[in-house]
């Protein structure tokens, strides 16, 4: 990273986006109202975990000073369609209960008011009679015979099961040398975003047209969903995304059914309506990954060969279950396997609703749980073995001759040199030297430890992973409909003076996609970043968009800058075309350079933007025959490589795949239980950097959501479903003081299905840390017999482990 | 629950006034009805930081007062940190230093950073993260800031 780069492709761009942000002028959802007569919205939540409702009784609330209406879930179950699943259950979810409540924080009611402080008082009056119902919250309990069943249609709280076999792992097991079977937990987390969700909603009768601003990410199929429930044709609901999204990480994804909630709000009761979320009812119930007891198997043979997996995951999607969910247990299909060239495996996942608030997409979008869980096994057959975990890697990473390499689960790993990221990591870690820290610390009686983790890091989702979710007797139907995709838009556009203009509607929420646009259209046209002004504002009505639309599962360094380069391509491949017919010569001798199309050799007339712009705009005979007026182009990418699933349920499920390797050393204080980091390093392969400075920035903030799943997050409930962590003293996120020195480098095996080579590595370390520091304290704690199984390792958590192990008679 | 009080103040050097209720916090008293929104709302219990101004120029939340308990103060908010167009040098190094993503919990940051400052002015990277951990952010990893 030394040499600067010819063009602003691989340089430290400042950032566009900070200008404004750093001074207060950001542009979030709750700053500036989009129109006048904003009334606001306070929502009655649910205290039950589950509870029959009975009756409403809405009189006080309508009578309190301020309150022009008030709408409940009979409005709801009367005015809207359920939000269709991903599953064939028959859950019916609303965007507010109708009939029951199935966890605590649930809507039940919506008061809007002329203030959002006469809304809360009115929200108070209220009335709601519930008739309280058992509750269930353990996955495992929930499946069981006399467990209270949450959804009567449905008749167990099993949502949806798939059994899923790749290769014989039946006969693998058995020619196996070695065998382990482990069983984890993975928690509850969510990565709350500072800035909470926020709608704006109207409602115009006279051109029976909603318009909701939100801060909503994407992805904006939800929007045609959000039609269907309001009952609305799609070209009469707009969606207009605010320019700043404070934060998001998947979890913004998850706000659709309030989009629809606070529409309706705003139809029935005739005024604008602005609802935002306080955190209280963000961590009540916005959205979070699942909590997950897996049962693990893996077989080996004894040289360390790994030849077979089986996964039996029980996934907890909560009281419903919410698009795209079940992509919890899903959505790393492709990528099942990891790293690992084994051939043979049985995944059997169990997506079970229960008394607790719902789940959806939280960054590294099931990834985390995936490789928790794969990467310990790895250590634990190391250890059966005798082999150093490393070793034990590297025999069965998969080699760079076989990329790009199809997996046994569908997916096509595009590039990558596993074996040399993992030796930079080593390299960088000081893996030999730690080793030898530790045996000196383990003489000095200290609990010292090193974890190493890899990871396949998965970009941008193909729709079509979805439908794995069905039985593929199903999807063998005549009436069933293949789902596939994954695509970006861009347009760029040049004004008669010249100056370019790139609009994209994809949502960011903090990723700097202004400051990378301007840097691949510059290296594109011959200009500066700062030459082009970059619109990145959603606006359902007005933008190119599709489906799959929208900032998450790491889709914009992959498909969003594929789409911006295919389409500067387009307007440059115009301008040399219309340059080649004002200078009257051929084209291949001509380039775009310096802002100018010039010859490619000699000296000659050039031809600036500028001057092209102005020439186009003012003389359109100007044009050769043939050629389109206006200067501007609109490209739209998408993967081929994005297909449906197979009848061998195997799929694509992303569509570039960059790679991870991580080692990281801990202290573990034998008293407190504390555990101190030592040292962490991350090398990442994502491709083509296009900013560094960004990327190492979506690194850090990547591991340290990984860092707070794995040591401090869980939204934790008791037995009757209630919320212990409602608040952010309860909830504990990393602070600056808990937050690592990491080291951080990239290895670059450019993918070969995107212009520019680049690919997604939004999620990033989130989905490595919790594997690597569940290693490096399993491997800290093994002189006491303990290996990690559960997160988070809360100082509570490892001190009792700890002290159960002393209490047994093992030395600490 | 109508009945109003005046409310007068100085902000970021300019004299300001406005009236509320006796329970509008002063946060949203600045945001709604001064038009101040760079600063923020992240919790409104305290934790996050994201509505950190100084008053009196001291560090303070502005989710846990009331827009009365600051008549007749002197407050500075992220608006009043540049001058003349010119970036603060607290602006210019989170710039510089990407130690900014979503831009939300940034106004709180920098203020706390700018308290920290003023009360130690050099401080060792131990207690700089002790006073930034002050404020919540979700995106840097903290290592830019």
């Amino acid at each position: 990273m030394s040499e600067e780069p010819p063009g602003w492709i691989g340089r430290r761009v400042a950032r566009v986006e900070d200008a404004r942000l750093l001074t207060g002028r950001g542009r979030f959802i709750d700053d500036h109202p989009p129109l006048g007569d904003i009334h606001a919205a306070a929502i009655v939540r649910s205290p039950h975990a589950h509870a029959r409702i009975t009756g409403y009784d809405v009189s006080a609330a309508l009578r309190m000073e301020g309150v022009v209406g008030v709408i409940t879930g009979a409005d709801v179950a009367r005015s809207t369609r359920p939000f269709p699943v991903g599953v064939t259950a028959p859950v019916h979810y609303h965007c507010a209960a109708t009939d029951k409540v199935r966890f605590v924080g649930e809507p039940v009611a919506v008061v809007v008011a002329r203030s959002r402080y006469l809304a809360e008082d009115a929200a108070d009056a209220v009335r709601v009679d519930y008739e309280p119902l058992p509750a269930v919250v353990d996955v495992e309990r929930a499946l069981e015979p006399d467990a209270p069943i949450l959804h009567e249609a449905v008749g167990t709280n099993l949502a949806g099961h798939r059994r899923l076999v790749y290769g014989d792992p039946d006969r693998a097991f058995a020619e196996a040398d070695v065998v382990i079977r482990e069983r984890f937990r993975f928690p509850k987390y969510g990565s709350t975003p500072i800035e909470t969700y926020g709608v704006i909603a109207r409602w115009d009768d006279v051109e029976e047209a909603y318009t909701v601003w939100s801060n909503f990410m994407g992805p904006f199929i939800m929007h045609g969903l959000v039609a269907r429930v309001l009952g609305v044709p799609e070209n009469r609901l707009r969606f207009i995304v605010s320019t700043d999204i404070g934060g998001s990480f998947g979890i913004k994804s998850a706000m659709y059914p309030y989009l629809a909630l606070i529409a309706l709000a705003a139809r029935q009761t005739g005024v604008p309506v602005k609802w935002i979320e306080d955190r209280r009812e963000h961590l009540l119930a916005s959205s979070s990954g699942t909590d997950r007891v897996a049962h693990r198997e893996l077989a080996a043979t004894k040289d360390g060969t790994v030849l077979a997996m089986r996964y039996r995951w029980l996934d907890n999607v909560g009281g419903y279950i919410r698009s795209p969910e079940p992509g919890c247990s899903f959505r790393p299909v492709g990528n099942f396997v990891g790293p690992y060239r084994f051939q043979h495996l049985e995944v059997d996942a169990s997506v079970v609703m229960t008394n607790k608030s719902l789940t959806g997409p939280n960054r590294g979008y099931a990834c985390g749980h995936l490789y928790f869980e794969t990467e310990r096994m790895m250590d634990l057959l190391a250890q059966r073995l005798g082999l150093d975990p490393v070793e034990l890697r590297r025999r069965n990473l998969i080699e760079p001759p076989q990329m790009p390499y199809r997996s046994p689960t569908g997916g096509l790993y595009d590039s990558g040199d596993y074996p040399a990221v993992l030796e930079r990591a080593v390299e960088i870690a000081r893996y030999a030297e730690l080793r030898r820290e530790q045996a000196a610390a383990r003489t000095a009686g200290r609990l010292f430890g090193i974890g190493v983790a890899l990871a396949v890091d998965p970009s941008v989702s193909n729709m079509g992973y979805v439908a794995i979710a069905l039985d593929p007797q199903l999807r063998a139907k005549p009436e069933y409909l293949p789902k596939s995709g994954a695509v970006e838009a861009a347009t760029i556009k040049v004004d008669p003076q010249g100056r370019v203009t790139a609009i994209l509607g994809t949502a960011p929420q903090g990723q700097g996609h202004q400051t990378v646009v301007a840097q691949i259209v510059a290296d594109e046209l011959g200009l500066a970043p700062a030459d082009v002004t970059v619109v990145d504002e959603m606006d359902t009505l007005t933008r190119v968009w599709s489906i799959s639309s929208g900032t998450y599962s790491s889709r914009f360094g992959s498909v969003g800058t594929s789409a911006v380069a295919l389409t500067a391509r387009k307007l440059k491949a115009k301008l040399l075309d219309y340059a080649a017919h004002l200078m009257e010569v051929p084209v291949d001798q001509l380039e775009f350079r310096a802002g100018a199309v010039r010859p490619k050799h000699g000296k000659g007339a050039s031809y600036s933007i500028k001057d092209l712009a102005g020439r186009a705009h003012w003389n359109t005979t100007s044009l050769p025959e043939g050629m389109e007026p206006g200067l501007q182009a609109t490209g739209v990418f998408g993967f081929a490589e994005a297909q449906p699933v197979d009848e061998h349920d195997r799929v694509n499920s992303s569509n570039t795949y960059g790679f991870i390797a991580e080692v990281m050393a801990v202290e573990v204080d034998p008293e407190t239980a504390a555990i101190t980091i030592l040292r962490y390093a991350t090398v990442h392969d994502a491709g083509t950097i296009i900013n560094p400075m960004i990327a190492e920035g979506q690194i850090y903030g990547g591991a340290l959501h990984g860092l707070g799943g794995a040591l401090f997050e869980e939204l934790q409930y008791d037995e009757g479903g209630q919320l212990l962590t409602g608040t952010f003293m309860d909830y504990l996120v990393p602070t600056a003081s808990e937050a690592p020195v990491i080291d951080i480098a990239h290895v670059v095996s450019p993918s070969p299905l995107t212009p520019l080579g680049s690919k997604g590595l939004g999620e990033s370390s989130s989905m490595t840390v919790p594997a690597v520091i569940a290693n490096a304290v399993s491997d800290a704690l093994a002189p006491l017999g303990i290996g990690i199984t559960e997160l988070p390792m809360s100082p509570t958590r490892l001190w009792a482990l700890i002290e159960g192990a002393r209490r047994a008679g093992r030395p600490a | 629950m109508s009945d109003t009080l005046p409310i007068r103040l100085t902000i970021n050097g300019h004299p300001r006034e406005g009236h509320c209720e006796p329970r509008k916090l002063l946060v949203d008293f600045l945001r709604e009805d001064l038009a101040l929104t760079g600063t923020h709302v992240g919790c409104e219990h305290g934790i996050c930081g994201a509505c950190t101004v100084l008053i009196n120029g001291e560090a303070a939340r502005s989710c846990l007062m009331l827009a009365v308990q600051a008549d007749g103060a002197e407050l500075l908010t992220v608006e009043g940190l540049a001058t003349a167009g010119q970036l603060h040098p607290l602006q210019e190094a989170f710039r510089e230093h990407h130690a900014l993503q979503c831009g939300f919990c940034t106004p709180g940051m920098l203020l706390t950073a700018l308290d920290l400052l003023r009360t130690n002015p050099t401080p060792t990277e131990d207690e700089i993260r002790h006073g930034l951990s002050a404020v919540l952010c979700r995106c840097t990893g903290y290592q830019g800031i």
